[in-house]
């Protein structure tokens, strides 16, 4: 589809990440990551268990921030961190920093001791990174996100996993990284960040000009697919008629 | 005629007449979700210093670090949600104002709220190895399985509390208490991890009323684990405290605005909301309600 946005794009790579997930949890932190979700769930993985963001496994697939029709099940937080522990969910959160092994930071900017800018704190990324499969999304691609090293490692990347021992190694399983110009995973050389494919309109340039480190790319990247109707039908008419998602990211085709 | 349990009412002068300086204190609820503010502002007007914090951290963390009153802060996260970061928090820790943190994965709070709720010295767990977690707090170890596995797992150090605070919607006097909105969050462990819990309730009901409309898998809190009854209407206070009410947003933004501000914005805040008693507060909020309406 040529008149795809790059949101719509962007939606579609997010499903991408979970299409092979069977039933598992899947938790979008984000607004990208939830329509992703939300269409992957109504597109190439209905069995997807989603839930409101707060303590409801949701049975349908509403709209963003549209209320819940029929609940599936309940999930407070304090069972979040059972299925965490129990492995079967893929997280997606965001990244303030995501470094070259794939290594993530939400908690603050700079020195641990007195930061330049506190963040959130580590929230559950070192659980999350060690338990079970673990993406990113990075909705402004630039080389202040993607770092040589992160200041503060809250989410553990594959390197340091093996580092850690076999019993963080183990369940580590950094799957991608979607951002506004490309899909990236970490299985570069020595376990470091990959491109796989570059969005429609973006260069594989325009990538490496907006990373902070020296890129994997392979010899030929192909281009992000585009959605399908079928999927564009859903983001623009189900899941998305309000345009939210360009809030996040502009309309650049 | 039997007696019956104890009758545990008291005011909220009275529960931080309990607390001493230097105390570790818990804090319920969860991020910006029925956190016992009533309590938290209480301990605010009061002379109680050299604390310490273990809070899944809102804006109770952000109104003690900024009053000065915390000496060491154990937190996965501060946040109000709709406002990610908590100014109050951002500040103390730019400016490097809170003497020690003890930042660990959100998962890893609740299993240290269990070993102390459990009597346990540690409990083991994957989370937070290969993170800074263990590198920006290297007095946390990890342990060896003795079983053929033999995998090195943290070592999570028990949490325990000198005193829980928490918020619910219904107690009766002598300490039953009930939630009636989406989630219990971890009050429970917080009140086992600690060695006195102190209970703020919207409304204090006869035992019987406890579940008259609402089933008895909502009775979070057994009177064994309370010390104290607090009524607390609007006790939670700019947090949530569903279904007896949401989060006040407006009021939330304000303080937000106020904590990111200039001294004198924050000043102007503490003027009009945080310097009289509970009643002045809520007095204070209802008529900002009515100029923002």
């Amino acid at each position: 589809m040529s008149d795809a946005t790059r949101a719509d794009v962007c939606a579609a790579a997010i499903a991408d990440a979970f299409a092979d997930d069977g039933e598992v949890f899947a938790s979008p932190m984000g607004l990208l990551p939830m329509l992703g979700v939300r269409l992957a769930k109504l597109t190439s993985n209905p069995d997807l268990v989603i839930s409101d963001g707060e303590s409801l496994f949701l049975a349908g697939v509403p709209p963003l921030f549209a209320q819940a029709d029929v609940v599936e099940g309940w999930i407070p937080f304090r069972k979040v961190f059972d299925v965490v522990a129990y492995g079967k969910r893929h997280v997606m959160m965001g990244a303030t920093q995501v470094d070259r092994h794939g290594n993530q930071n939400i908690s603050a900017i700079g020195d641990f001791a007195q930061p330049k800018r506190q963040l959130l704190g580590s929230r559950g990324a070192p659980g999350n990174t060690v338990n079970n499969r673990t993406s990113y999304w990075v909705p402004k691609h630039s080389a202040r996100v993607f770092v040589e090293r992160v200041d503060i490692v809250s989410g553990v990347g594959p390197k340091l996993a093996k580092k850690a021992g076999p019993a963080a190694a183990r369940f580590n399983d950094i799957h991608r990284v979607v951002s506004n110009l490309g899909v990236f995973d970490v299985k570069g050389a020595d376990d470091t960040l990959r491109l796989l494919s570059v969005h429609p309109g973006v260069t594989v340039d325009d990538v490496r000009e907006a990373t902070g480190f020296d890129l994997e790319v392979g010899a030929d990247v192909p281009t992000t697919r585009a959605p399908t109707l079928e999927e564009l039908v859903v983001i623009r008419e189900v899941l998305d008629p309000q345009g939210l998602r360009f809030k996040e990211v502009p309309d650049a085709s | 005629m039997s007696k019956g349990p104890r009758d545990k009412q008291m005011t909220i002068d009275e529960v931080v007449g309990e607390l001493e300086d230097g105390m570790t204190i818990g804090i319920g609820g969860w991020g910006p979700r029925r956190k016992p503010m009533a309590l938290v502002r209480a301990i605010l007007r009061s002379d109680l210093t050299d604390l310490t914090l273990v809070s899944w951290g809102g804006a109770d963390v952000g109104l003690l670090v900024r009053a000065g009153k915390v000496r060491k802060l154990v937190y996965a996260f501060v946040s109000l949600d709709t406002v990610p970061l908590e100014p109050n928090f951002q500040k103390a820790r730019q400016e490097g104002t809170i003497p020690e943190v003890v930042e660990l994965d959100e998962g890893m709070f609740q299993t240290g709220l269990r070993a102390a709720a459990q009597r346990l010295p540690f409990l083991p767990m994957r989370a937070g190895l290969g993170s800074d977690v263990l590198v920006n707090n290297p007095w946390i170890e990890t342990v060896t399985s003795p079983y053929d596995d033999r995998e090195e797992l943290v070592a999570v150090p028990a949490l325990h509390l000198d005193v829980a605070l928490v918020h619910l919607n219904r107690a009766d006097r002598h300490g039953n208490a009930t939630y009636l909105g989406p989630d219990p969050y971890f009050d429970d462990l917080f009140a086992m991890a600690a060695d006195r819990c102190y209970v703020s309730v919207e409304q204090v009901v006869d035992t019987a009323g406890l579940t008259v409309d609402t089933p008895v898998q909502r009775l979070l809190l057994s009177r064994m684990m309370v010390s104290g009854v607090v009524e607390t209407p609007n006790g939670a206070h700019f947090t949530t405290c569903t279904p007896d009410y949401e989060r006040d947003e407006k009021f939330q933004r304000a303080y937000a605005a106020a904590a990111g501000g200039s001294d004198e914005d924050w000043a102007a805040f503490e003027g009009r909301f945080l310097s009289g008693d509970e009643a002045a507060y809520q007095a204070a909020v209802a008529a900002f309600g009515e100029e923002q309406a």
